[in-house]
């Protein structure tokens, strides 16, 4: 028929059909020229032997993915041995990134449900309080909570005035600061692509599990969980990939020890201390890593994409 | 009848549109003639509002030529022919008041600004809405939107308006009063319409001539009493109006006459589409002209198996003895009498009234 | 009296969307509270005072914020336009122009800005101009924000374009528009909501950057991000409060404009 659905759920028209896909040129070539280019930069600097001062010396070298994995190194006399500083960052990173996505799922969504069962203003004012930090600056997010946890911040003062504690706790420059950082900066990311699954699902489908015996909590995991389940997936991704490469929470909520694979590359490209060619195979393994979850991402996109 | 190439209006010649693999249109040929109100009719998805859009250029037709009196079509696009459509949903531009709609075609033909308000005033009489013209498409109800977009087309003064099932949308009781409306105004303007539509009470009650069309073919043409009273195939004579299909054995075919016999050895004389065969064959026959009679006489007999009550008539289901069920409607009058559930009666079958035809 | 059935309703859902508001909120109240505060220490409080707000368009550090903000601003704004006008072109060829070859990889090169993590998006860009010797400076931040705002400025371009009917085009072209007629006398003005706010998402966007810049901007040149940061890094003082505070309000001005504007535009459209 006229309008044909493509991948993507579009329904085409074709006026501009013709010269239209000209239209294309500037993205193709501000994205391809500007991010795509440089992607693949990135990919031949972390095979390049690096320069002292910053910067790369243009020699094929395996050395930086060396220093990644192994001690001793790959071409040593002895055996190599498997090094575990980095391994170990990038595997804490993806388990915090990990912890991060499930709390927000867990608060995201009956907040989503919450919001997009209500309805006229109410459903408005909701939506638009839960907004707003969603567009508020992530740096001036992130120093409010390194404000707020503080060893001598409100949370604390007010708990030893309230005669709850008589030591300040210790949270700033801890993992569990950072943890709370990622939750926090990421949380409003949940909560939307969720609602706008919501507010398509069709409420008919409730009554008929009611209708057919099936209790409130039986209904949410077989009949409502299932349908709603793109946008459950998509507030995921949208957590957990930007947690995972996430810069600021760990850097100011952190600290020195609480390293993150953000941090870890951030530091290879800062003054002259870095190593180019080790911050590039570092972004290159974890733009691999976020590529796979995305790769998790379309599947289900498009299992769930035929009807 | 002869006719000149100008008497034609638009002249479709073996078009075909194909998506893919699938042909939406299969080698269709008709002629739509100068001033007649033109119906394309048939079921969903029969290819009937691609026609539609091939004719007002928003199609590519694969194959096949569509012609304007006389002058091809082909690769203008569809701003450049002098043909308008109704859309089926209006397609009112939302940012526009009633007025700016209407003079919006007026404009791009660089039609005189004084010319163009002159001309939006005497259209917006024509349909009754000159009270509303400041208003916008939102703040109209969907008969007053449909007018808005009657007038929008018609301002420009088309050689042919088409009409994409522009009824569709209204509730039954305005549907009426409007059938009848366009009519007038197809009258008074001279303006050749097409219209489209998959309701066949809607095409019969409104249309000079009817186009049936199925699965991208071209069944039938002509007024509506030839497409109703003598059908050419089967497809059409249930597609219009109700009819009963009878399976008969056809002995003899002299002309536009057969002779068949039914199922039951009955014999019976009846009109035929003109390519009929001997052997096997199909008679319809509309429940209207299938009458009741007693137990044991007439062409048939069968047993009562439902009675429906339709208000001005009354619909009898009849079960007859080798399975087939027919359908007889009966007037309902002071003095009908009618059979209960499970009564044995004859069906007698009017003269005329059976036309055999073929699949 | 039995309370009234109601299959939307689950228990403890409004106890958590209240807790998740109030983790969102606090922080940032709290700030903004703090920020009125006269004492020259960040944690006692002495009273209220508009005092750290002159601090910050008069004191010692108010050229450097003056500078960073005007840089924020403009880029913003370029940045915002640039990517704006290319969304939109995107958006027509992709669910305007029928069917063509690579339109799916095109749809997928559009959002890659989003797919690719900020800090890997920083490290390419930051090689990439290091290896063609583009100098580092305003420039390149300009150029790297562009990037990453066609996406958000083609997410509600293209959510709008996907509610306008073809037919609309359609009938404009029926009646005797050109398919630049069409375009700028029906779809413009009907997509008007769908552009303002793509951009006014990339524009806040674009304010919001911090990774990206701090990469790319070189010596010499602060975003009001980046300069926040230096700031911060040496410990939160009262006047970066104020500024926060402002920066919070000036989002919270555009969230509520693009409400308005969408609201207005869904009243027209329906």
């Amino acid at each position: 028929m006229a309008g044909v659905i493509q991948a993507g759920g579009q329904t085409k028209s074709n006026t501009y059909t013709g010269f239209g896909p000209l239209l294309l040129l500037p993205s193709w070539l501000i994205i391809g020229f500007f991010l795509l280019l440089p992607v693949g930069m990135m990919l031949i600097y972390s095979f390049l032997t690096k320069e002292f001062r910053g910067g790369v010396i243009w020699e094929f070298s395996l050395a930086a993915y060396d220093q990644f994995l192994f001690d001793r190194g790959l071409f040593g006399d002895d055996p190599p041995k498997i090094e575990w500083t980095y391994i170990g960052i990038f595997w804490r990173s993806i388990w915090q990134a990990g912890l991060a996505t499930v709390l927000c799922l867990l608060i995201g969504f009956p907040t989503a449900w919450f919001i997009a069962t209500r309805s006229g203003v109410n459903k408005s004012i909701w939506l638009f309080l839960v907004t707003i930090p969603y567009w508020v600056n992530l740096l001036i997010r992130t120093i409010s909570m390194k404000f707020l946890i503080r060893d001598t911040g409100p949370i604390n003062e007010w708990l030893m005035a309230g005669g709850v504690i008589s030591e300040p706790i210790h949270m700033i420059n801890t993992a569990f600061a950072v943890q709370l950082g990622l939750f926090y900066s990421y949380l409003p990311f949940m909560v939307l692509p969720i609602y706008a699954s919501v507010e398509r699902y069709n409420f008919a489908l409730s009554e008929a599990a009611a209708d057919l015996y099936a209790s409130r909590w039986t209904t949410l995991r077989h009949v409502i969980l299932p349908s709603v389940k793109p946008g459950i997936v998509a507030g995921c991704i949208l957590v957990f990939v930007p947690s995972l490469g996430a810069f600021l929470a760990p850097d100011l909520l952190g600290g020195a020890k609480n390293f993150m694979i953000g941090s870890l590359i951030e530091e290879q490209f800062k003054g002259n201390a870095g190593n180019w060619p080790f911050g590039a195979a570092a972004s290159m393994i974890l733009l691999s890593l976020v590529l796979i979850a995305l790769m998790f991402y379309a599947r289900s996109q498009r299992q769930q994409g035929h009807f | 009848m002869s006719q000149t190439p100008t008497d034609i209006a638009v002249d479709v010649q073996n078009v075909t549109k194909r998506y893919g693999t699938t042909a939406a249109l299969a080698n269709l040929t008709l002629q739509i003639r100068d001033n007649e109100f033109f119906t394309l009719l048939g079921p969903s998805g029969c290819g009937k509002t691609t026609l539609l859009r091939s004719i007002a250029g928003f199609e590519n037709i694969s194959e096949g030529t569509i012609s304007l009196f006389g002058e091809s079509l082909a690769g203008l696009p569809p701003n450049k022919r002098p043909i308008n459509t109704v859309f089926q949903h209006y397609a009112l531009f939302p940012h526009m008041s009633v007025t700016d709609n209407v003079l919006f075609g007026l404009l791009r033909q660089r039609v005189p600004d004084a010319d163009a308000r002159k001309r939006v005033g005497e259209v917006l009489d024509m349909v009754q809405l000159s009270a509303l013209a400041e208003r916008m498409p939102s703040q109209l109800s969907g008969g007053q939107q449909q007018r808005v977009a009657l007038a929008r087309a018609l301002a420009p003064r088309p050689r042919v308006l088409l009409l994409d099932e522009p009824l569709s949308a209204l509730d039954l009781k305005l549907r009426q009063e409007v059938r009848i409306e366009l009519q007038q105004i197809q009258y008074n303007t001279g303006i050749t319409f097409i219209f489209v539509t998959h309701d066949q009470e809607e095409a019969i009650t409104m249309s000079d001539r009817i186009a049936v069309i199925s699965e991208g073919e071209l069944q039938q043409v002509g007024a509506p009493r030839d497409i109703y009273e003598s059908p050419s195939n089967r497809f059409v004579a249930d597609f219009i109006g109700e009819t009963n299909l009878i399976d008969v054995t056809v002995n003899s075919v002299n002309g536009d006459t057969a002779m068949c016999t039914l199922a039951d050895g009955t014999a019976i004389q009846c009109k035929s589409a003109g390519d009929a065969t001997t052997g096997a064959g199909h008679l319809s026959v509309r429940p209207e002209r299938l009458t009741l009679t007693a137990s044991d006489t007439g062409d048939l007999s069968g047993t009562v198996k439902r009675l429906t009550y339709l208000g001005t008539d009354m619909r009898i289901t009849i079960e007859l003895n080798d399975g087939t069920t027919l359908t007889a409607r009966m007037q309902n009058t002071d003095d009908t009498t009618l059979p209960d559930r499970g009564d044995r009666v004859g069906l007698q079958i009017e003269p005329g009234a059976a036309r055999l035809l073929t699949d | 009296m039995a309370k009234k059935f109601d299959i939307k309703r689950f228990p403890g859902f409004l106890a958590i969307t209240c807790l998740c508001l109030f983790l969102l909120y606090t922080p940032l109240l709290v700030v903004m509270v703090y920020s009125f505060n006269d004492s020259n220490s960040i944690t006692n409080w002495g009273g209220l005072s508009l005092r750290w707000y002159e601090e910050v368009f008069f004191g010692v550090e108010a050229p450097k914020f003056k500078k960073a903000a005007f840089n924020s601003l403009t880029i913003a704004l370029c940045a915002a336009t640039t990517a704006t006008t290319i969304a939109l072109c995107a958006a027509v060829a992709i669910l305007r122009a029928g069917r063509f070859r690579g339109q799916g990889l095109s749809f997928g090169l559009i959002n890659l800005p989003l797919m690719v993590p900020e800090i890997v998006t920083a490290v390419a860009t930051l090689i990439f101009f290091s290896a063609i010797g583009f100098k580092a400076g305003y420039a390149t931040i300009l150029i790297a924000h562009i990037v990453f705002c066609i996406p958000f400025a083609y997410l509600p371009i293209a959510a709008r374009m996907q509610g306008i009917e073809g037919s609309y085009e359609q009938a404009a072209q029926d009646l005797y528009a050109t398919r630049w007629e069409a375009f700028r006398l029906v779809l413009l003005p009907l997509m008007m909501p769908g552009i303002i706010s793509g951009f006014l998402l990339a524009f806040i966007i674009s304010l919001d950057d911090f990774i990206i810049t701090n990469f790319v901007k070189g010596a010499g040149i602060e975003t009001l991000p980046t300069a926040i940061f230096g700031s911060v890094k040496q410990g939160i003082k009262p006047n970066i409060m104020a500024i926060s505070t402002l920066l919070l309000l000036v989002s919270a001005s555009f969230v509520t404009l693009s409400w308005f504007i969408n609201r207005k535009g869904g009243e027209n459209s329906s």
